[in-house]
Parts: structure tokens; C-alpha cells; sequence
């Protein structure tokens, strides 16, 4: 079995109507629900971060630019790590995440193991 | 004829009190001669009070027996060693304090310490509970036997190679130090979680002996709650979980000890005292920002002990699975969340998350399974309770799932 880094990215700069508290609520039941269900599965690695919305991009020489997302349409919101039996498993199971719903993507990575 | 009562009554209560005492005394590797001590103090109160009736006072009278049979242990050794090793002794002083302190509060901090003793990482999991069993709650070598569903035997060699382990590993009776004392309240919770479980859940059908562990893995972490050096926020969430738990004793279990269903218990035996004793600690342990997998854990027990079977507890009881969940997993936990599922959207729902789960080896998720399609598809149903009966593991279990079967196909 391996490991899958899963990345959450959606568009923090675009106007979204600000969600109603019940919105909010049933978006974070979203999420445990699915957070839940890969761990019923036992394949839940690790839980991961929700990563701010502010950061710094350092770049050679230094350079030093506000917010990833001055460049990247798409900023980094989070991630988790999971474990699956192949790429398809993993994929399948992302198709489960709530940020699907708010327009963001996922992307799957494999973790290269330590012992190959 | 009061005897009777009265000595397996004092063997309980006080053998653990002068073992604890004794060894805090004289240090680990006396485990053996301690529990020579005990054992034959209660052997000479039988055959005392069989011949010359009740003294006075019992326990003062096991006390200082103990005592003084303590007192001639140390100067049997003394005169060995001033025989064999003279040179070793250079002074009367170098002798160690004769003097037994069995009051309340020596007794107290001696059990407290020999937890934190018999809860090293040295030793495994299956091992301490049968020492604490033994030597901190003093059930008898068959009861532990029978609780585990072994023999005797089992257990001697269990317990004699624990106590090996101790002597060599030259564990110390006393509390960790400041900076290392939360790692080992965590050592002792997790062993007495194990003892409440195994009381809580194990298939021996003798509910009393049952309900004892609990009730002793119980009084053994009120001690840590009620020391101010002991009580973590993780400690209090325990005792909450295990009040929580407790006051179901009475409606899970039938008159032969058979297990009723959380579903079709009588709710009017469930014990409002403990409950609300539960709440208490539970709101006790939520004072700093520690979340530990027992505060979760007795927030799940909270719910169950709510009589209305609404949306709101099950939606609650969901979210807290899916966040234990996230912490540790256990296939139990997995299912016990695929059952709150679908009894927020029903069983359809929870059929399909249930089939995800990957646990077609084990008993319980048939056992789920079969709930889960009686109504909508009774073959099913009765298929994977079938399956269910080969793959349990004990008898109490196969009648328990013997009755279901029984109910479908009527």
C-alpha cells in the first residue's frame, strides 16, 4: 500500500458570496464526513493542515513576493496525507472532497517511500 | 458463620492495601515476599479467628500481623546478611525503617505509585492488567483466568514473568518526576482503559466479577484524579468515559448475563448518578485546550447516555467518530460511525460506506450487515449473520447472533 499526498486548491481571490453560518456548517460537516470515512477505512495517513491565506514566496536573489497566489491561479488550501492501493484508489477517493464543490481541484501526488 | 463474609470481604479491600504498602517498603524486586506477607497474614487471621472468634477490630488486626511478621522479615535478612556478608554491614543504621505506615494516606500514594510502577512501557499491555488485577485490586488468580478465558496456569506464568521483568528492568515505586509525569499518566490511563474494557466487553458470562474490574479500573483512576499531581485533563476525561459506561451496567446484561443491545435497552435502569457524575468530570476535563482520544471518547458515551434518539445526538455522536476517527483508528470505531450514519440517513446509506470499510473478516461488520439489510432484503441479511456466526469468536456472541437469525426467519 502507498502513500498519496492529496492537495486542496481553490481560488481564495475569487468573490465567493459569503457563505450563510448554516453553509459553513454544513461545509465543515462535509469535510469531517469525508475525513471520516477515509479514516473508517483505516487509509487516513495523516490528517494534514489547512494552510492561511497569507504567505511569501522567496525566489533567488532575494526576492521576496506577498501571497503565493500573485502568480498561482490557484493557491494551495491544504492537504492530507492518505494511503491506497494504487493511484485509481486514490484518485476515487478524492473524488469524495467537499472542495470540489466550491470549484477547487485536488491533486493526487505518490509518496516516494524512504525504502523503494 | 460471620467470618465467612467477613474474610473474602477484607481480602479484597485490605490484601492490595498491605501488597501496596509493603513493596513501596521494600522496593520492587520484593514483590514476591510481600505477597508472601499478605497472603499469609489472611492465612493466620482464618485459622486465628476460626479458633478464637472476631478480634475487635479486623483490619487493625491484619495490620499489625503484617507488620510484624514485616519487622521479623527484615531481621531474618539482617541476621543472613550479618552470617553470610558481614562485611556488608557496617552499622546498625544501614538497616532499613522497620517501621510499616498503614495509614490511609501511605496507602493511598503506595497504590497510586506501584500504578505508575506496573504501567512501564517494559512490560506489555496483557501484563500489566493481569498485575494490576492481582496485586493493586487483589482478585484471585481463577477470576483473572476466568476474565481472560484462560486457565491458572496461564496466568502464574503471566504474573511470574512480569514480576521477572520488573526486578530486572530495577523499576522504581514512586511518581515520575514533573517534566515526564504527563507521559506517564498516559501510560497508566491506556492500562486502566484496557482493565475497564476488559470488564466492560469481555465474553466471560460472570457479570458480577465483570462489573468489579470496572468498578475497580474506576476506583483506581479516581485516584489519579483526585491528586493534584495525577490529575490531567486526560485523566478526568477518562473517569468521565468510564462513569458514562458504567451507568449502563444494569440494562446491557439480562438475568443469564447474556447482552441486550444498546437499542433495546430499558432506558429506566440506566444509573442517573453516574451519569451526572460523568458530566461532571467531562466538564472538568474540557478546562485546558488537551483533546485527547478520551475526551472525544466520553463525549460519545455523553450522547448515548441522552434517552431521545434524535438527529442532533446521532449528527453528534457522527461527527465525534469521524474525529476519533482521525486520531485512531479501530475497526469497532469504524463501525459504531457506520451505524450512526444510518441512523442519520438511513440504512441504505450506511450499507454502502459500510461496504468500504474492508472488514469482511470480521464478525461485527456481518453482525452491522445484517441489521443493515433487515427490512429491505431479509436474505441478506440472514447471509451475512450466518457468515457472522462462523467467524465469532466466543459462544456469547454466536447466541447473541443465533437470536437474530431466529427473529429474521420467523
Amino acid at each position: 500500500m502507498n502513500e498519496f499526498l492529496l492537495i486542496f486548491r481553490r481560488e481564495y481571490k475569487t468573490a465567493v458570496a459569503q457563505p450563510s453560518p448554516e453553509e459553513l456548517q454544513n461545509m465543515m460537516k462535509a469535510w469531517q464526513n469525508w475525513m471520516g470515512s477515509i479514516a473508517a477505512r483505516n487509509k487516513l495517513a495523516n490528517s494534514g493542515n489547512r494552510l492561511s491565506e497569507e504567505g511569501k514566496v522567496v525566489k533567488p536573489g532575494s526576492v521576496v513576493t506577498n501571497g503565493p497566489y500573485v502568480e498561482m491561479k490557484e493557491a494551495i488550501g491544504g492537504y492530507i496525507i492518505i494511503r491506497a492501493d494504487s493511484m485509481e484508489e486514490a484518485a476515487e477517493i478524492s473524488k469524495g472532497c467537499p472542495i470540489l464543490g466550491v470549484g477547487g481541484n485536488v491533486e493526487v501526488r505518490t509518496i516516494v517511500p524512504m525504502e523503494p | 458463620m460471620q467470618q465467612k463474609e467477613l474474610l473474602p470481604h477484607l481480602f479484597r479491600t485490605e490484601y492490595r492495601k498491605i501488597i501496596a504498602v509493603l513493596v513501596r517498603h521494600f522496593g520492587f524486586e520484593q514483590l514476591t515476599l510481600a505477597e508472601d506477607i499478605a497472603s499469609d497474614t489472611f492465612l493466620i487471621a482464618a485459622e486465628t479467628w476460626g479458633l478464637k472468634g472476631l478480634p475487635e477490630n479486623p483490619v487493625a488486626w491484619l495490620y499489625t500481623v503484617a507488620k510484624n511478621k514485616a519487622r521479623d522479615q527484615v531481621k531474618r535478612n539482617s541476621v543472613f546478611k550479618q552470617k553470610v556478608r558481614p562485611a556488608m554491614i557496617t552499622d546498625e543504621r544501614s538497616l532499613p525503617e522497620t517501621d510499616i505506615d498503614l495509614s490511609d494516606e501511605n496507602i493511598k500514594d503506595s497504590q497510586l505509585q506501584m500504578m505508575f510502577a506496573i504501567a512501564d512501557p517494559v512490560l506489555s499491555l496483557e501484563s500489566q492488567t493481569a498485575l494490576i488485577l492481582r496485586i493493586l485490586c487483589g482478585f484471585g488468580i481463577d477470576e483473572i483466568a476466568d476474565a481472560f478465558l484462560t486457565n491458572k496456569e496461564t496466568i502464574h506464568k503471566r504474573l511470574g514473568r512480569a514480576k521477572e521483568k520488573l526486578r530486572l528492568a530495577k523499576i522504581k515505586i514512586r511518581l515520575p518526576a514533573t517534566p515526564e509525569i504527563n507521559q506517564g499518566v498516559d501510560a497508566v490511563l491506556t492500562s486502566l482503559y484496557l482493565l475497564f474494557n476488559e470488564g466492560y466487553y469481555s465474553s466471560c458470562r460472570n457479570t458480577v466479577l465483570r462489573k468489579d474490574f470496572c468498578l475497580e479500573a474506576m476506583r483506581l483512576t479516581l485516584l489519579l484524579v483526585e491528586n493534584g499531581q495525577t490529575n490531567t485533563a486526560g485523566a478526568e476525561a477518562l473517569f468521565a468515559l468510564m462513569c458514562f459506561h458504567a451507568s449502563r451496567f444494569d440494562a446491557r446484561t439480562d438475568e443469564n448475563g447474556e447482552i441486550i443491545r444498546y437499542d433495546e435497552q430499558n432506558v429506566a435502569l440506566w444509573n442517573e448518578e453516574l451519569i451526572a457524575k460523568g458530566h461532571y468530570y467531562l466538564n472538568k476535563s474540557s478546562r485546558g485546550k488537551e483533546l485527547s482520544r478520551y475526551h472525544i471518547e466520553a463525549a460519545i458515551a455523553y450522547w448515548h447516555t441522552i434517552k431521545n434518539d434524535n438527529s442532533e445526538k446521532w449528527e453528534n455522536i457522527l461527527q465525534l467518530y469521524n474525529q476519533l476517527l482521525c486520531v485512531i483508528y479501530s475497526p469497532v470505531t469504524a463501525l459504531n460511525r457506520t451505524y450512526a450514519i444510518s441512523k442519520i440517513n438511513g440504512k441504505q446509506a450506511a450499507i454502502q460506506e459500510a461496504e468500504q470499510l474492508g472488514l469482511t473478516n470480521n464478525h461485527l461488520y456481518h453482525v452491522l450487515l445484517g441489521y443493515l439489510y433487515t427490512g429491505s432484503d431479509q436474505e441478506k441479511a440472514v447471509r451475512h449473520l450466518k457468515t457472522a456466526l462462523q467467524l465469532a469468536k466466543t459462544e456469547r456472541e454466536r447466541i447473541l447472533i443465533r437470536k437474530d437469525i431466529i427473529n429474521l426467519e420467523i
